[in-house]
């Protein structure tokens, strides 16, 4: 039994704008029976070029019926260039959350409203298949398609890409490529990391703030816990960094070289030159 | 408030008989000694114990020493697979079906992983067995043959006399999972030469957590389980004295109401099954309708999924299973279905009702009453209706 929000529930029992509408400005249907679901959506716009009427046809279980749903309410009465800002991650939101194997019932949703904004553009009815480089064949999804929900939903494993797109969920035989995609996505998140700090002097204190955290987390806790050590970021006043050890540390007889030689060079060269760090107390 | 409970899930588990829970309770209370114990505290358990493999053995008719009490259908599965395919050595094949519960599948896959040669036999439309196919595999070099007796999903009965006689003729082993079968149908395994059988408690009204495997007298079987003298040293550990006589009783029962089983489950089912058929368009039943558990009803509703059918029926308290992906966990529906060729459209929209002696005309009017409108419900969101039929 799945542990389904009350909100999906609701537009399960409830759905809201089920239909089609006749004589549409746009038409998307993705999924089909082999999948086990699909979805047909409907919408017809405004002499303002927004979202009038927005109807949706559904065969699915529990969460693909109360996703279709929650996606016509979403993108009622919005323009299309708002509409095509809405992720998965807005739907699943919008209902409170979605069990994780559940996700890609939110996927869905947001791949009906691309193809029928798609189908409005041009009038052509996307046929994704042909112009990508499929990687699931099981289930027919693509490689951008797989990059997608990897980056908006910052995935980190196949099982998670097979519970947001089904891609792997079938044959298995596409896991390793998934996985060759996982591990790009990383890369550029690491790479994105690792540039972030050439630009330190455009941090705002907030960021500062945030990206001590992050070195202290990252680069500098873990060897200190390798001797049953802590640190404890306390407060950051200008450049003057304020901590605190714990465990180990507390009282080690090299605790001073640890913070200038270890932490504050640390810190100088992953924020700002100009780190001071200073004990808590010492000061 | 929510609405009484209308149950047609007993092939996932049953509810535990008033007289099984009344006569386990001693020996959580009173009767609680080590049934291996020399002292007289322990050595009355060892009694029950006994007197419940002798209760089991009459139910299948067959000799106490063949019963090993077992943790549930699934260790039963394992440890006769396990055990045979293990003394047997890699040179043997392992010969099963596609629509084998993953008990037997699981382990028979493992031993393909490890070099043995693994065929798994097709069904035909109905989910009958290709004995032809069968009669193929068994020729050539020793052989280990693990078939199910009923299937859990469609409860199709596989003619396990033609099989033995295929499988002893060709001087292979066989064994047979009977998890959804035992209690529900007659078994004489003094006619039927079956070498081992697994079957499960919770299937018959005994409480999860017990099961035994039949092992024929003379099967020379790798124990799978090592490191204890009970049950003959053929499976270590301490008995599970309250579920073990818990299983005899059941056993006992199952032998008391199988007639009931037969004419009155069955005639409950034929009931609901033909009530939907009519109540609801476009509606099919799947497998072998004339070799079929009393109890089971495999039915595919077009156009809609499984699971959104489940939960509507939750609403009015029936529960049901369905071989749909979402149902499943998987993204995959039911192999059994599949294997049998029916369409995704059907399998999707499959659900399973199985009934006990312990349902009664009332639950299946509330089923008739409430099915047709999900169905007409689910049916209005669907953009598989074809257009004629849309109102």
């Amino acid at each position: 039994m799945w542990d389904y929000t009350e909100k999906v529930l609701d537009h399960f029992r409830h759905p809201r704008n089920v239909g089609r509408i006749e004589h549409p400005d746009g038409t998307g249907t993705v999924g089909s029976l082999a999948c086990g679901d699909s979805l047909t959506l409907t919408f017809k716009l405004d002499a303002d070029g927004r979202i009038a009427d927005v109807k949706f046809q559904t065969f699915g279980c529990a969460s693909a019926i109360a996703s279709s749903s929650a996606l016509t309410e979403l993108i009622k009465g919005k323009t299309l260039a708002e509409a095509e800002k809405i992720s998965n991650k807005h739907i699943a939101d919008y209902l409170g959350g979605l069990p994780e194997q559940k996700m890609h019932c939110s996927v869905m949703g947001r791949e009906a409203l691309e193809v029928a904004i798609h189908n409005y553009r041009t009038g052509e009815t996307m046929v994704k298949e042909l112009e990508e480089n499929i990687v699931c064949t099981c289930f027919g999804v693509s490689e951008n398609e797989i990059l997608r929900v990897i980056r908006e939903n910052g995935l980190s494993s196949v099982d998670q890409v097979t519970n947001f797109c089904k891609a792997g969920g079938g044959c298995g035989g596409c896991r390793d490529k998934i996985e060759a995609l996982v591990a790009q996505v990383k890369s550029e998140r690491a790479a994105l990391k690792t540039t972030a700090p050439e630009a330190p002097r455009k941090l705002t204190h907030i960021q500062k703030i945030r990206l001590i955290e992050e070195i202290i987390d990252r680069e500098i806790r873990p060897a200190l816990q390798k001797d049953q050590g802590d640190v404890e970021l306390v407060d950051v006043e200008g450049d003057r960094v304020v901590i605190a050890f714990r465990g180990m540390c507390a009282g080690c007889q090299v605790s001073e070289f640890t913070r200038r030689d270890f932490i504050q060079a640390k810190l100088r060269e992953c924020v700002a030159p100009e780190v001071v760090v200073v004990e808590e107390g010492k000061a | 408030m929510s609405p009484p409970l209308v149950y047609f899930d007993n092939n996932a588990t049953t509810c535990v008989a008033p007289e099984v829970r009344d006569a386990m309770m001693p020996f959580f209370q009173e009767l609680w000694g080590n049934p291996s114990s020399m002292h007289f505290f322990g050595g009355q358990v060892a009694r029950h114990v006994e007197a419940a493999r002798e209760k089991l053995a009459a139910l299948i008719h067959a000799d106490p020493a063949e019963i090993i009490f077992t943790s549930c259908g699934s260790e039963s599965d394992n440890m006769a697979i396990y055990g045979a395919a293990e003394t047997l050595g890699p040179s043997a094949k392992i010969i099963t079906s596609r629509v084998e519960h993953p008990a037997v599948l699981g382990p028979c896959r493992h031993f393909r992983e490890h070099g043995y040669k693994v065929i798994e036999l097709p069904v035909d439309g109905v989910g009958q067995l290709d004995l032809a196919a069968l009669r193929e595999a068994v020729y050539g070099g020793p052989c280990l043959v693990s078939v199910m007796w009923a299937n859990n999903e469609t409860g199709v009965i596989f003619p396990m006399e033609e099989i033995a006689r295929i499988v002893k003729s060709a001087g292979g082993i066989l064994h047979t999972d009977a998890v959804q079968t035992v209690g529900k149908v007659p078994i004489d395994v003094r006619k039927l030469p079956v070498d081992m059988l697994a079957l499960s408690g919770h299937k018959l009204h005994a409480p999860k957590g017990i099961g035994a495997l039949y092992v024929r007298r003379g099967t020379r079987l790798k124990t799978y389980l090592i490191g204890g003298h009970q049950e003959h040293g053929r499976r270590g550990g301490t008995e599970n004295v309250p579920y073990i006589v818990g299983l005899g009783v059941a056993a006992e029962l199952a032998g008391a109401h199988m007639d009931e089983e037969n004419t009155r489950v069955a005639k409950l089912r034929d009931r609901l099954e033909q009530g939907l058929l009519h109540g609801c368009p476009d509606t099919r039943v799947n497998g072998d309708i004339r070799n079929r558990l009393p109890n089971t009803s495999n039915m595919s509703f077009e156009f809609i999924e499984g699971e959104s059918i489940l939960e509507d029926l939750s609403d009015f308290g029936i529960c049901a299973s369905s071989g749909s992906a979402c149902a499943s966990g998987s993204l995959e529906p039911s192999h059994v279905l599949r294997a049998m060729g029916v369409p995704f459209t059907a399998v999707h929209g499959s659900i399973r009702f199985s009934l006990s002696r312990y349902n009664t005309d009332a639950d299946v009017d509330c089923l008739l009453e409430h099915m047709p409108q999900v169905v007409a419900r689910l049916r209005a969101m669907s953009p598989f209706v074809p257009m004629a039929r849309t109102p």
